[in-house]
């Protein structure tokens, strides 16, 4: 009843094409955003119900934020390529640890060539994104063997850039500034004089990031480049038939990824952690973003939030519901029952829609059309 | 299908609905970081257990601390520094004065709650764990690296090679080498045996095994093959005894083998069964076994059911649980001293832990008498002490077989000093003024 | 001579520890040959394996039941809880996903593991328990030849004899018996193989029942070896480079698999190892595999696949 698109006339072609054609999506869209960059942050500040503590925003919120962002480039590789890949634990590390690095400073001695490379510290936001390129490049260069391997091999192989990375970061004393222990701890956020301290402050630049990057993947994915993508990912050999370059194809795809997957793990250190070890980013998180995209929805921008929101939340309500209920269990029953429920409801979720939640979405809107007269 | 789901997330929504226990307001909350799950829960339990029945210990036997309740909450971390995180923005707040102190058992969430509990204004208790430098309390005032840290670990387990082969002009060009977990954790001691090794002259080789330590084949073929006098095992975990399996395999004599306080539990050395015989691991001051304190425990706790403690009674790490849960309320009762006897913040107690100080007379009052040496804290030194002993397995038991040796601290003072100035300029904090504090 | 003698120690050390990741890989080829899913609950099917029993054993030792009896309870304790997991896994997870895409049933297998992974910890508890079915000594072979002579693990040498005994029987079982014969069908395309009558849900039954024995037989020896606790589930990330080096689909893949990487690992950690810090052969292992896949992207004794348009 409410919704229904009828009445709703393009006149151009340009409308035809937008991204969101309905009215009430634009508006729904709208109206989530506002309560994102408005409605939480005000609620936060008043510490109303449920942000009367930092709790919610820093503990859930956050990383929820932080996690989509990471699934949205994952989901760029996987659901509209086709490549899968178990290494984007190693992407958000490099990301991570290359921001590191700009933030304080690089000073990279080249003996052979009797010089070194020298940059000064540089500010939060460029080291930020400087941090996504290293691992667009690092992305680049072991997205090459997804040339020749293919399917569930392309899988384990990531796994080499996975293993081998977690290896450097611990070993390469470099890039964690010769601290003994190998642990880094972030130095402050400031983005133009202006430090990001408070959980809202800190909140408030994660949703700025995901924000900007959903749209810019949301269009990059209608365009010519996610149009080849996914021929790519339904057919190989079909798309390069078809006069469409898999080096290029498949290597943007990587590369895109990759910078997205990095600025996330950037983000999941400076903003969330504060200070980590390769550990962080070990192949546990690998599989966490893969489970937030299949459960998400391959293919979908929206199913990257609803996936990231399932497979974070879920544990910390199963492990926080037998507590708040006053049901006397030992946390160590808990969270093995936490490991059984998400593990089953996993499966459950695979039988009853191998598309995942966006494909769930998109018949709700279906039956939603037609309610409450459906023929 | 669409039905099912919103039935699971009506459920969902109803568990969270449903707010926390009303606060009752004469409650000091303390909070439990624990791992009872995953490759490290056989050594993550019985401390757990013994962090636990302390505090239930001051419950039923004297209603809390001077009529202040003590409450608690175990949240599981499974040793992930992620859930850690989580776990701690979960339990800071409860409580009618927010959580008391943090012990996460875990030298990654310890590194990363460093950077957290200044901020909330929230003490990290790290007994024996954690980083080195965090000693200087002028730059790291909310840390308590009480009782050891890795450097005077490092330091005293290359003290007890110097007196076994007879003083340390004998340790010159001899091999010694590090069996170590490759994280954080493990590679603490490096910078401290190095140092070590450049003053006594032997040669120092660090060996990396991977997260968990299952597979340790290599390592101890390259050991078997550089025959290294002696060799030091930093290790956690499934770790520990794999390593003390592969060295009897390779047939490096145990009674070489010196652990870690972390190396030198229970749950180390029974599963490699007799082949355990002879290793040797430092002691975090404290011996397993019962003490005065464990007559309590059994008269209040175990003979009522009420102990959550099964075969790990009075094992090493129950008992540094028993010692961790001691001195955080040691320092809550210091605290009431000056801020009168309520339930009180992070911050005053930081000012127990600051003025914390363990007599001969108190320890035995408390019951510990035998497993603690005298301690103090004070505003500059958050770690208290800097003694620790040796114990032997001999495959029943741990028996002690060393008196007390005391760190090095013309080595260990100076790395310290530097490592915190290092820290204070990356993070750029000023370091406080001890002598301006009450 | 030492040299070679130490060399030599290496290589024998690294082929035999090779083996035994192979007996987890093994149960990862089973499934993949069979039903064309690529199981990541091998590694929790060895932990459930060797909880049931060591519990069990546990169990009857402490009620005075002679050690052979109670081995033999054990085993036949331990495999019918393999079956009833099989049977499960069938019925609830994998029936329903019939024709579904590789990677739905691939994460489907990852939701088992933390089914099976939480299952265990809580029916058999999360400590470790020392296992002790095998010898867990040493030989040291040739000492007159070499100074110390080239050390050989009893129980790497019984892991071997197992692993060998295994693969000759799966190949028998494969190319020889009529479910062998089904099997290879199924794997080959579901929706065909249902049409021309092979009941699918019984065949995957055997298979993730023969799975489950093999995952039983590798927890003795890696239960023997570690004590059987959480930690053994990581043998799952050993066993894939084994896995892609041999080929998904190739019994005999996965043993020569194991050569390679335990040979290539062991060799870099102790030689290569120490000039870059040590600690490499977590990811030697893959870049190993990596490599053959850029000569071979079907692993060495992988079934080529023939693209069609």
């Amino acid at each position: 009843m409410l919704y229904r698109e009828a009445g709703q006339f393009k006149s151009t072609y340009a409308a035809d094409m937008a991204i969101f054609p309905i009215r009430q999506d634009r508006m729904a869209l709208w109206l989530l955003l506002a309560v994102a960059f408005l409605g939480v942050p005000l609620l936060a500040h008043f510490r109303i119900w449920p942000l009367g503590s930092d709790y919610f925003l820093r503990a859930i919120l956050i990383p929820f934020l932080i996690l989509s962002l990471a699934t949205v480039g994952l989901n760029i590789l996987m659901g509209y390529c086709g490549q899968i890949s178990l290494g984007s634990g190693a992407f958000m590390a490099i990301g991570a640890y290359s921001t590191y690095k700009f933030a304080t400073g690089v000073h990279l001695p080249l003996a052979w060539f009797g010089t070194a490379i020298s940059i000064d510290p540089l500010p939060v936001l460029p080291s930020i994104l400087l941090g996504g390129v290293m691992s667009a490049v690092v992305g680049i260069l072991f997205g090459i063997p997804s040339l020749r391997i293919k399917g569930l091999y392309l899988a384990v192989a990531t796994l080499a850039a996975q293993f081998f990375f977690d290896w450097v970061f611990i070993r390469v004393k470099w890039f964690t500034n010769y601290t003994p222990s190998g642990s880094v701890a972030a130095p402050e956020i400031t983005i133009f004089g202006y430090v990001f301290h408070t959980p809202i402050e800190r909140y408030l630049l994660c949703l700025a990031f995901v924000a900007v990057f959903a749209v810019i993947s949301k269009n990059l994915v209608r365009g010519n480049l996610g149009r080849q993508w996914m021929a790519i990912r339904d057919m190989d050999i079909a798309a390069e038939l078809m006069g469409i370059r898999p080096l290029y194809a498949k290597l943007t795809a990587f590369a895109i990824s990759s910078f997205i997957v990095g600025i996330a793990g950037a983000l999941f250190a400076f903003v969330y952690l504060g200070a980590w070890e390769p550990l962080a980013f070990n192949i546990d998180r690998s599989f966490q973003l893969l489970f937030m995209v299949i459960i998400g929805g391959l293919g979908s921008i929206l199913g990257s939030f609803l996936g990231a929101a399932f497979i974070l939340i879920l544990p910390i309500l199963l492990d926080q519901g037998p507590h708040a209920l006053g049901i006397p269990v030992t946390v160590e029953t808990v969270s093995l029952m936490v490991l059984v429920v998400t593990g089953a409801l996993i499966c459950y979720l695979l039988v009853v829609e191998p598309l995942g939640f966006a494909r769930l979405w998109s018949v709700a809107k279906e039956k939603l059309r037609l309610w409450p007269y459906p023929y | 299908m669409i039905r099912k789901l919103l039935v699971l997330a009506a459920v969902a929504a109803g568990t969270t609905a449903i707010a926390g226990p009303a606060l009752a307001q004469n409650e000091q909350f303390i909070p439990l970081l624990v791992y009872r799950t995953g490759p490290y829960a056989p050594n993550g339990i019985p401390f757990a257990d013994g962090v636990s029945d302390y505090l239930n210990l001051l419950n039923e036997r004297d209603g809390g601390i001077n009529g202040v309740k003590l409450t608690s909450e175990e949240c599981e971390t499974g040793y992930a520094t992620d859930k850690g995180v989580e776990c701690y923005e979960r339990l800071k707040g409860n409580g009618p004065t927010g959580a008391s102190y943090f012990s996460p058992l875990s030298t990654g969430i310890t590194f990363a709650l460093t950077e957290k509990a200044p901020g909330d204004k929230i003490p990290l208790l790290t007994l024996g764990y954690g980083r080195s430098e965090s000693r200087d309390g002028t730059v790291f005032p909310w840390n308590f690296i009480a009782v050891g840290s890795y450097w005077t670990a490092a330091d005293i387990a290359i003290q007890q090679i110097a007196k076994e082969m007879g003083g340390f002009d004998k340790l010159k060009g001899k091999k010694v080498s590090l069996v170590y977990h490759d994280s954080p954790y493990g590679k603490e001691p490096i910078p401290a045996l190095e140092a070590r090794a450049k003053k006594d002259g032997f040669e120092f080789k660090a060996i990396a095994v991977t997260h968990p330590g299952v597979e340790q084949k290599s390592q101890w073929l390259a050991i078997r093959q550089d025959r290294p006098d002696y060799v030091l095992l930093w290790g956690w975990g499934v770790m520990n005894s794999t390593a003390i399996k592969e060295a009897a395999a390779v047939g490096y004599p145990r009674d070489k083998m010196i652990g870690v306080w972390w190396s030198g539990a229970e749950p180390d050395v029974t599963p490699a069964g007799d082949q355990s015989i002879g290793y040797k691991a430092l002691m975090l001051q404290h011996p397993p076994g019962k003490f005065k304190v464990h007559e309590d425990l059994e008269k209040y706790l175990v003979s009522k059911g009420k102990s959550i403690a099964k075969d790990d009674f009075a094992q090493v790490l129950y008992n540094r649980g028993l010692i961790n849960s001691m001195l955080g309320t040691e320092a809550i009762r210091t605290a009431q001293t000056k801020f009168g006897n309520k339930p009180l913040t992070g911050e005053q107690i930081r000012w127990g832990f600051e003025n914390l100080n363990l007599t001969a007379d108190r320890i035995k009052e408390l019951g510990f008498e035998g497993m603690l040496k005298p301690m103090k804290f004070t505003c500059q030194d958050h770690q208290g002490a800097d003694q620790a002993r040796i114990q032997q397995w001999d495959g029943k038991a741990w028996k002690t077989i060393s008196e007390y040796f005391t760190a090095d601290e013309s080595i260990l003072a100076p790395m310290v000093k530097e490592q915190a100035a290092k820290y204070a300029a990356e993070k750029k904090i000023t370091p406080r003024d001890c002598s301006k504090e009450s | 001579m030492i040299l070679f003698g130490q060399v030599l120690e290496v290589l024998i050390g690294g082929l035999l520890s090779g083996v035994l990741y192979s007996l987890v890989a093994l149960g990862f080829v089973l499934i993949f040959k069979a039903s064309g899913v690529f199981n990541f609950a091998q590694g929790a099917m060895v932990l459930l394996a060797g909880l049931a029993l060591v519990r069990s054993l546990d169990f009857l030792a402490a009620r005075g039941i002679p050690v052979w009896a109670a081995v033999m309870l054990g085993l036949l304790f331990a495999a019918v809880i393999m079956a009833i997991t099989a049977w499960l896994v069938e019925r609830f997870v994998l029936g329903p996903l019939v024709n579904q895409d590789g990677l739905t049933l691939f994460m489907s297998t990852i939701g088992a593991t933390f089914v099976l992974e939480g299952a265990s910890q809580m029916i058999f508890g999360s400590d470790v328990y020392p296992l002790r079915l095998f010898p867990n000594d040493a030989w040291f072979l040739f000492e007159s030849v070499f100074p110390g002579g080239i050390l050989v693990n009893k129980l790497d040498v019984w892991g071997g004899l197992i692993a060998g005994a295994l693969v000759a029987g799966l190949a028998v079982f494969f190319q020889r018996t009529k479910t062998g014969r089904a099997l290879r069908a199924v794997a080959d395309d579901h929706a065909a193989a249902q049409s021309v009558g092979i009941p699918i849900s019984w065949i995957w039954f055997v298979v993730w029942l023969a799975a489950g024995l093999v995952a039983l037989v590798a927890a003795t020896v890696w239960g023997t070896k570690l004590g059987v606790q959480f930690s053994i589930t990581f043998l799952a990330l050993k066993a894939l480079p084994v896995l892609i080096i041999g080929g998904f689909t190739s019994v005999p893949g996965a043993i020569v698999g194991g050569l390679i990487v335990g040979a290539g690992e062991k060799l870099a950690e102790v030689y290569l190892g120490p000039h870059i810090g040590g600690g490499i052969e977590y990811w030697f292992a893959y870049v190993l595999a990596l490599a053959v896949l850029l000569v071979r992207p079907q692993g060495l004794f992988g079934e080529r696949l023939i693209e069609r348009i």
